[in-house]
């Protein structure tokens, strides 16, 4: 089998296009920073951004102007306040908004994922939400004729998740909080993974439990250690929460922004120079203390 | 020691309020160290569980988001949020789920979403995460947020997480939801629901008396009888909450 590696900046040229729609999942963790800024830097425009939690990677593409659309659950700066930039797209009118709950979200992944025209959840009964967003609908149970709530599938054209490792072929190895990148990734027509170590294919399969993904469903692997800062990567570093607060102020002022982007993104070609300018004591700072498990066996057997 | 804050009174009273509880549902904040003070008082076998997916987290510092790495070093388990939402909440599997509002009516309806209109708001706040299947499928919901005339209202702007009845008073819960609110926890005192799933306040936190919460409700508020005034935290239980919150 042919390696899928290659760079980030080649995996974004060949699978995100114009109008997408882009999921770049991960819950809290693993948010591949590194993409977002790639695709950042190639200019892409009129994307549909789809997230649980939009958080500063989405915040930061808006403000890039790529996105027309943002397709969410939670919208704000986790332990914060708002995502600014998001706000003020959507109060000028030039960000369209679909807005679900986290289930709702997670159903609509599942639906993708399985190729469902629909998914039914214990949801909205009593909400105003699906008054807010129509797609939030409900059918009769043909078994006993309850209603329920229904939410349609979700197909992202491109799902980027950020993960610990994976080898050549793409097979993929996260652990700690996966949120929904299993069926954000299984729901859509491409996949980029990026990681922030390539291992040996023995590492996956002494281990395959581990496995979030084969290589399957995998078409591109980009390797870029501290690709998901200021978000984590559970055993390698720590979410930078001092980051996460001192982006309200920069977001709050669009021109403290869009001098950060161009600092820090656009300035940039890639995230080996963004690594290089938090420096190592920043990067220092966030290591964890190790705490490994213990090893399983699964045995050797003929 | 220095006299309790509101936000240590507001800790405190909630953290009683899971007495017992085996099960939780938290978020960030204020919730979070209340579960945390619970777990080392009134409820030892209290599993704190976070909707990243993390059940049984024992954090060794004080989580700065849901999705916080120290949740996950020590954990009982992780998982994905779709048996999360699925196996466990919707499963009937989680005691209690404690939210926050920006505002709520007398009949537990909480809005996180808009203040104003939804098309037009005056201030969006982040919406549902999962408020509002929280609210439907724990088998019970504490609501801990601040209290005022604004933030106790007539009318909820946007129902994100339902309550015992539809903003109008008609309606009421379907039959495979949860209990919904049976506490509401704010800095001037704390409140249960009626049988007919109207707020009734039922204690005071030391210094405020019932002028101060009837001007901080934006309706008539009920008293199911009379009203207890609490004591407060405890100065152990406080010298807890000053080492979770720091």
């Amino acid at each position: 089998m042919s390696s899928k590696v290659v760079t980030l900046r080649e995996a974004v040229a060949a699978h995100v296009h114009d109008g997408d729609i882009l999921a770049i999942e991960g819950f809290t963790h693993l948010i591949s920073f590194a993409a977002a800024h790639e695709v950042i830097r190639q200019g892409r425009r009129d994307l549909t951004l789809a997230r649980l939690t939009p958080d500063l990677v989405y915040d930061q593409m808006v403000a890039a102007g790529c996105a027309a659309k943002l397709v969410f659950s939670w919208l704000g700066n986790p332990g914060v306040g708002s995502l600014h930039a998001i706000r003020r797209a959507i109060e000028a009118g030039q960000l369209e908004i679909e807005e679900y709950s986290h289930h709702g979200m997670v159903a609509r992944y599942a639906a993708g994922a399985s190729r469902l025209p629909f998914f039914p959840l214990r949801s909205y009964d009593g909400s105003d939400l699906p008054a807010a967003n129509p797609l939030i609908r409900r059918v009769a149970s043909p078994y006993d004729g309850e209603e329920i709530a229904v939410v349609p599938p979700l197909n992202p054209d491109v799902t980027i998740i950020h993960a610990q490792r994976a080898d050549a072929d793409g097979n993929v190895q996260a652990w700690g909080i996966v949120g929904v990148q299993r069926e954000a990734a299984l729901a859509a027509r491409r996949v980029i993974a990026v990681v922030e170590e390539l291992v040996d294919a023995t590492v996956i399969r002494d281990d395959p439990d581990r496995t979030l993904l084969p290589g399957t469903v995998v078409d591109a692997v980009c390797v870029e250690p501290f690709g998901a800062h200021p978000s984590f990567a559970q055993g390698h570093y720590d979410r930078d929460n001092a980051f996460y607060r001192d982006w309200d102020a920069i977001s709050h002022d669009p021109a403290r922004l869009s001098a950060w982007l161009d600092e820090w993104v656009l300035g940039l070609d890639g995230r080996a120079a963004y690594a290089d300018r938090l420096g190592p004591d920043a990067l220092a700072a966030l290591r964890p203390e190790p705490r490994p498990s213990g090893s399983v066996d699964y045995g050797s057997y003929r | 020691m220095i006299a309790a804050t509101p936000d240590e009174l507001m800790i405190a009273a909630a953290a009683a309020e899971l007495a017992g509880v085996r099960t939780v549902f938290v978020g960030i904040g204020l919730p979070n160290a209340a579960a945390n003070l619970a777990r080392r008082s009134v409820a030892p076998d209290l599993e704190l569980i976070y909707e990243s997916g993390v059940v049984g987290a024992r954090p060794t510092r004080l989580p700065d988001s849901i999705g916080d790495p120290a949740l996950v070093s020590g954990a009982a388990a992780t998982m994905g949020m779709r048996d999360l939402f699925g196996g466990f909440l919707q499963g009937g599997r989680i005691e209690v789920g404690m939210l926050g509002a920006a505002q709520i009516d007398r009949w537990g309806n909480l809005n996180t979403t808009v203040i104003g209109p939804y098309d037009r708001p005056s201030v969006r706040l982040p919406g549902s995460g999962g408020a509002c299947e929280i609210a439907l499928n724990a088998r019970r919901v504490i609501v801990v947020m601040n209290q005022s005339s604004r933030s106790f209202v007539e009318r909820v702007d946007f129902v994100t997480s339902p309550g015992h009845r539809r903003p109008d008073g008609s309606g009421s819960r379907p039959a495979w939801a949860g209990a919904g609110p049976t506490a509401v926890v704010t800095q001037l005192g704390v409140y249960h629901f009626g049988a007919d799933g109207e707020m009734e306040l039922v204690g005071l936190h030391p210094g405020v008396d019932e002028g101060t919460v009837d001007a901080g409700t934006g309706w008539p508020m009920r008293r199911a009888g009379p009203v207890a005034a609490l004591e407060g935290p405890s100065p152990e239980s406080l010298e807890t909450i000053r080492r979770l919150v720091g």
